[in-house]
Parts: structure tokens; C-alpha cells; sequence
């Protein structure tokens, strides 16, 4: 649950959400990205108030979420043809996205199949197959390593020349690229700042 | 419509993909049917009795596919992946009321023939297409009503159990249509045309479902 949650995210910067298991951070997604109503408070995403105006603003955002969102008996190739079907958006899309997370080769797999990370760089293509201008990323570099980490960066990171907002429990990484920095505490605001005046001893209470 | 399309397309492949829930169904029908050849202790039977075994074992088979209906889109974020896309939600509605109704025509197409073998006294062949009929009106009841009872009970945790016991109060009516509708057809010399009356019934409960479903089930994918 968020209580006292009040934030303004400029166009084209990126707030960091930190906080430990519960704080709230996912639910903070889920409420940007029309999924849960708020029982109380104003949220606006482009200016349109949420939930009512949920339609004007569905079109225009990712979301990447703990769950890949992805039909396991289907292969990757059949789950993003589906999404970006839903979309409105062409096949090429798709092969341009495998292409670039090197998920070419096993497209025609069924997701059940592939590894975790494997399962994460088409989470990340289905986020972005539609070039959204909010991004909302929850832990999005989970189960990549270090290369796929290089693979992903231009389509969710600061490259990608959307509006981010990212949740981590690595607080380092976050900050790195944050222009706004929101400490959860048992869903309440424990800080809103920038990285710079981040105090690292209230960081540290988040997680404690 | 295009949305509703792309789902069902989407629906049809990961059935042919896991074989989950069609082949279940046909199974319960046709073991239905030869537990009910030895337990009514009769080799054939015919009439308002045979309208309501086929009835009964459609239904029970039906609820099989009601229930497992939305599993993947609860269990593996379809739901959110649908509610996240620029889409009208009742193409969801639509998609798996056709997803079912098909499902349900497959059935039929193995479970009729095989009441008629195992069950039936009378031949089929005569009365076949009243029984289209009557059969095709049951199963757009089936599938709307088990869609909208399914939207509902995937949501709750104990979805086996919430399916029947919304859905078949709900079904009431067209489930005594459909015996009803099927009976007079079922007796030997039928005149092959099904009961007016019956039919009638069938066709204005799926039409008033229908506008009560589409009316509804934008509401029922809200958090």
C-alpha cells in the first residue's frame, strides 16, 4: 500500500525507486501503468488522469514487470507477433528487436525452453515493441549478465530516449542512472531527491 | 474485431500447443456416456430421456473448458498484457466466448456420434440438422456464460468451485432448452425439425447473455 506518495517525473528523465521487499515499488508500477486503481490521491501519466483516462495512456507505455508477460507453450517469434498484433505494430519490428538482444536463434523455441535470461531479453523486447515514451521497469536487469546487460542498454536505458522509471535493490547501479531518486518505506516517501544528495546512511535504513 | 481475432488465434494455438483442455473434454463425454449405457441398465435409449443425457454430459464437459478458460492469461500475465495493450477489453470477451464455442463444436462433432453409437436407439442422420440446431443455440449459452463465469472465477482462489456454482444456475434455462429442444428429436420416426418454442427460448437467452456479458466484462478485468 502507498500513502503520501507525491512526485512529479519531468519528460525524458528517470526516477529510481528504491526500497526492500514490500515497500511498495511494484505497486508504484502497477498504478502508473493502469493496472491497479488508487483508492485515493491523483495520479496523471501525460497529463491524463489515471484510472479514467487509463486509454489515452496504454498505447504510450512498457511496462516491464517480474512477470514476462510471456505464453510459455509459445516461442518467443509467436509471443511478440501477439503483442505487437495487440500493438498495432509490424513483424519487422519483431525481427528487429531479436536481432538486437541476439534472441534470433532461439526465436522459434517455446519460452518454457529458454533460460531465465533468455526469458528476460523478450520481456524486454515485448516492453519496448511499440517505442513507448514512459518506460516503467521493475528490477529490469534481473537474471542478464553482463553481456546482456550491453544488449538491452539502448532499448531501456538512458539511450532509449524515454521517460524511465526503475525499480532495484541494487542501490549503487539505480542511482547511476537516476535524475530522481524515491526511497520507499513501508509505502510511504522515506526521501525524494537527486542521486547527488542521496544520503547513503538513508538508503542504507531502507533495507534495514 | 481484428483484437478478438489475434486472441483466438493466439487461444487456438496454445490449445493445439498443450493438448490441455479439448481432450479432456472428450474424454469425460465419452466415459460419460458409457457409464450412463450401464448404469440406466438399458441398450439404447431415446426420447426426453436422451435429451437430457446428452444435455448433462455437454454441460459437465463444458465446465471442464469453463474453468481452464483464462488459467494461462492468470498464470502466465496474459490478463496484464491484454490490460496493458491500446485495445477494447471486450475483444477479450469475444475471443474466448469463440475459443469455447469452439471447442464445444469439436465435441460435439466426436461426442454426438458417439452417444449415437454407444446411447441412442433412434438414428441420428434424419434429425441431424435440427439438432445443429438446437445444439448450436445451447453452445453460445455455454460459451458466454462460461466466459463471464470464468473472467470471474480465475480471480478468486477457488476457481474450480466458484465456476459451477455460478455457472449453473446461470445456465438453467438453457440447459432445459437444450434437453427440451433435443428430446422430440431423439425419438424413433422424429419429424426432424426441432421444437419452435424451444429454440425460441435458446435464441433470446443468448441474445440477452450476450448484451449482459459485453455489457459487464470491462468491469470484471478491473483490479
Amino acid at each position: 500500500m502507498l500513502r503520501n506518495v507525491s512526485l512529479q517525473v519531468p519528460v525524458g528523465s528517470t526516477l529510481a525507486v528504491l526500497g526492500r521487499n514490500g515497500a511498495g515499488k511494484s505497486t508504484l508500477l502497477r498504478i502508473l501503468a493502469t493496472l491497479l486503481r488508487p483508492h485515493a490521491g491523483d495520479v496523471l501519466v501525460f497529463g491524463e488522469a489515471l484510472p479514467r483516462r487509463g486509454f489515452a495512456v496504454r498505447g504510450r507505455l512498457g511496462l516491464l514487470a517480474h512477470d514476462p508477460l510471456l505464453y510459455r507453450d509459445l516461442s518467443a517469434r509467436e509471443n511478440l507477433g501477439y503483442h505487437a498484433r495487440l500493438f498495432g505494430v509490424g513483424d519487422e519490428r519483431v525481427e528487429e528487436l531479436l536481432d538486437a538482444v541476439r534472441m534470433g536463434a532461439r526465436a522459434d523455441e517455446p519460452v518454457r525452453l529458454l533460460s531465465r535470461g533468455m526469458v528476460q531479453r523478450v520481456a524486454v523486447c515485448r516492453t519496448v515493441l511499440h517505442a513507448p515514451s514512459l518506460l516503467l521497469l521493475d528490477e529490469p536487469l534481473a537474471n542478464l549478465d553482463p553481456s546482456a546487460v550491453e544488449l538491452v542498454a539502448p532499448l531501456i536505458g538512458r539511450a532509449a530516449g524515454a521517460t524511465r522509471v526503475l525499480t532495484s535493490h541494487d542501490p549503487q547501479a539505480a542511482l547511476a542512472e537516476a535524475d530522481l531518486v524515491l526511497g520507499l518505506e513501508d509505502g510511504r516517501a522515506a526521501f525524494l531527491t537527486s542521486p547527488d544528495k542521496v544520503d547513503s546512511a538513508a538508503v542504507n535504513r531502507l533495507y534495514v | 474485431m481484428r483484437t478478438a481475432l489475434t486472441v483466438l488465434r493466439k487461444d487456438l494455438l496454445l490449445e493445439l500447443r498443450g493438448f490441455e483442455t479439448l481432450p479432456a473434454m472428450i474424454l469425460f463425454a465419452i466415459v460419460t456416456f458409457v457409464i450412463f449405457h450401464f448404469g440406466l441398465n438399458q441398450d439404447t435409449i431415446d426420447g426426453q430421456l436422451a435429451g437430457g443425457v446428452l444435455t448433462v454430459t455437454l454441460l459437465f464437459a463444458a465446465m471442464l473448458g469453463i474453468n481452464r478458460l483464462f488459467v494461462a492469461e492468470r498464470e502466465q500475465g496474459g490478463f496484464d498484457a491484454f490490460l496493458l495493450a491500446p485495445v477494447d477489453r471486450s475483444a477479450l470477451l469475444v475471443a474466448k466466448a469463440s475459443a469455447l464455442f469452439l471447442f464445444l463444436v469439436v465435441l460435439e462433432v466426436i461426442a454426438v456420434p458417439a452417444f449415437g453409437l454407444l446411447l441412442l436407439g433412434p438414428s441420428l442422420g434424419p434429425v441431424l440438422p435440427g439438432l445443429i440446431v438446437v445444439l448450436a443455440l445451447g453452445d453460445v449459452a455455454l460459451a458466454v456464460i462460461g466466459t463471464l463465469v470464468s473472467a470471474i472465477a480465475v480471480q478468486t482462489r477457488a476457481r474450480d468451485l466458484i465456476g459451477p456454482i455460478i455457472g449453473l444456475p446461470l445456465l438453467l434455462p438453457a440447459l432445459i432448452g437444450m434437453a427440451r429442444g433435443t428430446g422430440p428429436l431423439l425419438v424413433p420416426h422424429a419429424s426432424g425439425s426441432p421444437p419452435g418454442k424451444w429454440v425460441a427460448i435458446l435464441a433470446l437467452y443468448d441474445l440477452v447473455f450476450a448484451l449482459l456479458s459485453y455489457a459487464v466484462f470491462d468491469f470484471l478485468l478491473e483490479d
